[in-house]
């Protein structure tokens, strides 16, 4: 373990978590961590997914509680038993996902957890906008929250926060929802906070960010500290994320020339409405051929969700056409689709993709059940034997295939979901978010799959937050913002900067009215 | 069709109005805060059967509407504590809440069927007030439980949209967690939410048998907890439509009392389906246009939270 390295001030620590251990079935999410904070910094708690940082995160913001750990605030011990304790000794949180109320205003978000006991809508809304001002937050306080853009919302989120007059700071992942530019302006505001002599603790693995934002960073792997307090202008990129890995690389990065052939997924001027009625995506033009994997970049929210659940039936489209191997499938039911070749992995696994309270040998029958039947019967033994043979092919780790679904860990559902649809070979696959949350080999399996798709002729779309992984498994890119698209990238030779561009264009217009 | 059986038509809608309206009332502060109670029916029957136990032992009318409102609320917290305590299944629960109801109702009443109430609600005279034509018999000699109904409308609305609590409660019903992280006891908002109810459900009981009925007998009920339910989602969760929808489908089950005084010569078993295919083909229109429209639903309602479940 690295020693603490610019602790030498006399003031106390305004955090200080030791041998913080918690538990979950079948994982341990944080096994002895340690983290200290000073006042007035902006710490980075960097690790990869599954790390363990949003579970220590949540125990500081009293959400979970520790199986066993110390926790210290200004010198003094605490035990938190729910989020108002740890709101009233000062440590707020904003988490990865929003905790906001889409129909309520956002003064009405912001007062929530402290209002008035009666509440006069001017008068409240008049405070929240003061109190925004005065760190550079740019929001009206009377627009109802539905309305806003991620960014803004987020901007509410630490409005909550300061509302409460935290003093310690937690911001989960804030900038996976976030547009490059509105990176850089959340950089700006955490440093006003600092500024104010607050505790910012800034959640990420996106190394580039943290050198720009950051004084410290911490560093978790696998539920332990692997490094304390590093000081970030004193500690290389590469060292951070060596750190952050271990020593294996991230991505899997084979490129192979598949052979192009036929266009076997085309979609010609699609659109399709949203949930609050507004459209989601509109005018989509383009087609996917065999033995090719199409990108999809953009931030989270431009139409990309939508577009995938069209594609798959789940969501009607408005105009347009949806041609699948030649014959247009624009109306048909998603058993038709799945039946003609179409696989879906969508990005919410446990909701859409498995059902959790199944068995995991009914969700893997679940598409294929009229194969494995007698009659109205499902027959037991060949369904058996089906989810097993998914099971050893695909790699999934399960003791006991009867258990609900909902207790396999994040990689194994992912896995399992894979298999199940990429059993019918395929001619088209549909990946939302295929790898997002998984470990580094469960982001490696998942890839390899997809690859191994493509290279037997299917044509694959594949939708990702994580810009790097696109540039590494696709073929062509594509960048979707504000529910169209904004550009097509070939990613052997596009820059990283290049299709970051593209994703926030437009988003800087909107943003200045 | 004469005057004054007009007049009585519309005494009866204002009075099975505040009957319903009471219920409904009861199960939107419940769903605001994301608590679906499907045991409208059974809490009603049981405030009506203590009410009238209690009028008859007790022989004090505002001691029996206690009585039936904690008899209530007490019913409605066995619902809270299995479905927001236990996280069990509310649609299940309040099924079962019903039966339990009007179950224990039948058991407890058993010995007052066809008994003389001991005390009555009479109703409120209003001085000059109650001497105007029309208005005066309508609105103004109603029993003292229409005018509670109309102040807990007016307070329930009023402490929805103006106060901490209400901001508390309706944000329990919209998102769990936010409200958990913003330091508010989701435990404690639902089931004092669900009790109070369960209190208003039994009001609204003894309302029958203090005042409308005034009798007890097995089946009293007959359903109107149902359409309670269907007036919540009628009038949008907002307690002012509610109210509007109460009094139309009083008017629906006052017609059914009295179509044949008026000499019309109609069915009665097809005129006593009116509330229920009222009931019906309103749900029917609801969904069809929600189709169309977002919600006004509660986001929540109906689903149980874990603070470290994901
Ligand atoms: N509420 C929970 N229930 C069960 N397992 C959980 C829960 N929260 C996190 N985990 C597990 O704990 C581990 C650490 O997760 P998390 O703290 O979210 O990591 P990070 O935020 O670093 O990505 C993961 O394996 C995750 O699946
Ligand atoms: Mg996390």
């Amino acid at each position: 373990m690295t020693q603490p390295s610019s602790l030498e001030k006399k003031e106390p620590l305004s955090v200080e978590l030791t041998e913080v251990w918690k538990r979950f079935p079948g994982v341990v999410a944080n096994a002895g961590v340690e983290l200290s904070i000073q006042r007035g910094s902006i710490h980075a708690l960097l690790g990869e997914n599954g790390a363990g940082k949003s579970t220590l995160m949540n125990i500081l913001a009293g959400v979970y509680r520790p199986d066993s750990g110390q926790l210290k605030l200004h010198g003094r011990s605490h035990q938190f038993r729910n989020p108002s304790d740890a709101l009233s000794a000062g440590v707020g949180m904003v988490h990865q996902e929003f905790r906001l109320i889409p129909s309520f205003s956002v003064a009405e978000n912001v007062v929530l957890g402290s209002a008035p006991s009666l509440i006069k809508t001017g008068q409240v809304e008049q405070r929240v906008a003061e109190m925004a001002a005065k760190f550079g937050l740019q929001i009206d306080p009377s627009q109802p929250l539905w309305q806003l853009s991620m960014g803004e919302r987020q901007k509410v989120e630490i409005l909550k926060v300061l509302w409460r007059d935290a003093q310690v700071l937690i911001l989960d992942e804030p900038t996976t929802v976030l547009t490059p530019s509105e990176v850089d302006d959340l950089g700006e505001i955490l440093r006003r906070m600092a500024d104010d002599g607050r505790s910012i603790i800034f959640i990420s693995h996106k190394l580039h960010e943290i050198a720009g934002i950051c004084d410290h960073a911490t560093v978790l792997r696998q539920g332990k500290t692997v490094a304390n307090s590093l000081p970030v202008a004193d500690t290389s990129q590469d060292e951070l994320a060596r750190l952050m890995v271990g020593a294996s690389p991230t991505i899997s990065t084979q490129q192979s020339a598949a052979v192009i052939g036929k266009p076997l997924l085309e979609l010609k001027n699609l659109s399709a409405q949203g949930d609050r009625g507004m459209n989601a995506f509109s005018g989509i033009n383009f087609d996917i051929k065999s033995g090719e994997i199409v990108g999809i970049a953009g931030v989270a929210g431009n139409g990309q969700r939508e577009l995938a659940d069209v594609i798959a039936g789940l969501r009607p489209s408005i105009s347009g056409e949806i041609i699948m191997d030649g014959a247009d499938i624009t109306t048909k039911s998603p058993n038709h689709r799945f039946q003609s070749g179409l696989a879906y992995i969508p990005e919410d696994r446990l909701g859409v993709g498995l059902a959790p309270r199944l068995s995991i040998t009914d969700n893997a029958i679940l598409r294929v059940y009229r194969h494995q039947r007698k009659g109205p019967f499902i027959l037991g033994q060949k369904a058996l034997s089906y989810c097993a043979d998914i099971i050893e092919r695909f790699g999934v780790k399960a003791t006991d295939v009867n258990g609900p679904i909902a207790a396999l860990s994040g990689g194994n559902l992912q896995r399992l979901l894979v298999g199940r649809e990429l059993d019918g070979k395929p001619s088209v696959v549909i990946a939302s978010q295929p790898t997002r949350g998984l470990d580094v080999q469960g982001v490696k399996a998942i890839q390899e799959l997809l690859i191994n798709q493509r290279d037997s002729g299917a044509a694959v779309m594949m939708i990702s937050e994580d810009l790097d992984e696109l540039l590494a498994i696709s073929d062509r890119l594509l960048v979707m913002e504000g529910g169209v698209l904004r550009g097509e990238f070939d990613p052997r030779s596009a820059s990283r900067q290049e299709v970051g561009m593209a994703m926030l264009s437009d988003a800087q217009v909107r943003a200045t009215p | 069709m004469n005057e004054a059986s007009l007049i009585g038509l519309l005494i009866a809608t204002v009075s099975f109005g505040a009957l319903l309206y009471l219920a409904a009332l009861g199960e939107l502060i419940a769903e605001k805060a994301g608590v679906l109670n499907l045991g409208v029916e059974g809490m009603m029957a049981i405030g009506a059967v203590t009410a009238f136990i209690a009028g008859v032992e007790f022989q004090n009318p505002w001691l029996a509407l206690l009585i039936a409102m904690l008899s209530g609320a007490l019913l409605a917290s066995v619902h809270g504590l299995f479905t927001v305590g236990l996280g069990a299944e509310q649609v299940v629960s309040g099924l079962a809440l019903t039966i339990l109801g009007l179950g224990l109702a039948a058991y407890l009443g058993k010995d007052y069927v066809g008994l003389r109430p001991g005390a009555e609600l009479v109703p409120v005279e209003w001085g000059p007030l109650s001497e105007l034509p029309w208005v005066g018999p309508i609105f103004f000699s109603q029993a003292p439980v229409v005018y509670i109904a109309l102040f807990a409308g007016i307070a329930a609305s009023l402490v929805l949209s103006r106060t901490r609590l209400g901001l508390a409660l309706r944000a329990a019903g919209e998102s769990a967690s936010s409200t958990d992280s913003a330091g508010h006891s989701v435990l404690g908002l639902r089931l004092s939410a669900v009790a109070t109810g369960g209190a208003l459900a039994g009001a609204s009981g003894a309302y029958l048998t203090l005042s409308i009925t005034p009798q007890w007998a097995e089946g009293l009920t007959a359903g109107r907890g149902w359409i309670a339910v269907a007036l919540v989602i009628f009038g949008a969760w907002r307690p002012g439509r509610v109210g509007w929808g109460a009094l139309l489908f009083g008017g629906t089950l006052a017609l059914k009392t009295r179509l044949q005084t008026f000499g019309v010569d109609f069915s009665p078993i097809i005129l006593s389906m009116l509330p229920y295919v009222l009931t019906l083909l309103i749900l029917l229109i609801i969904s069809v246009r929600a189709r169309k429209r977002p919600s006004s639903a509660p986001a929540a309602l109906g689903l149980a939270y874990r603070r470290e479940e994901r």
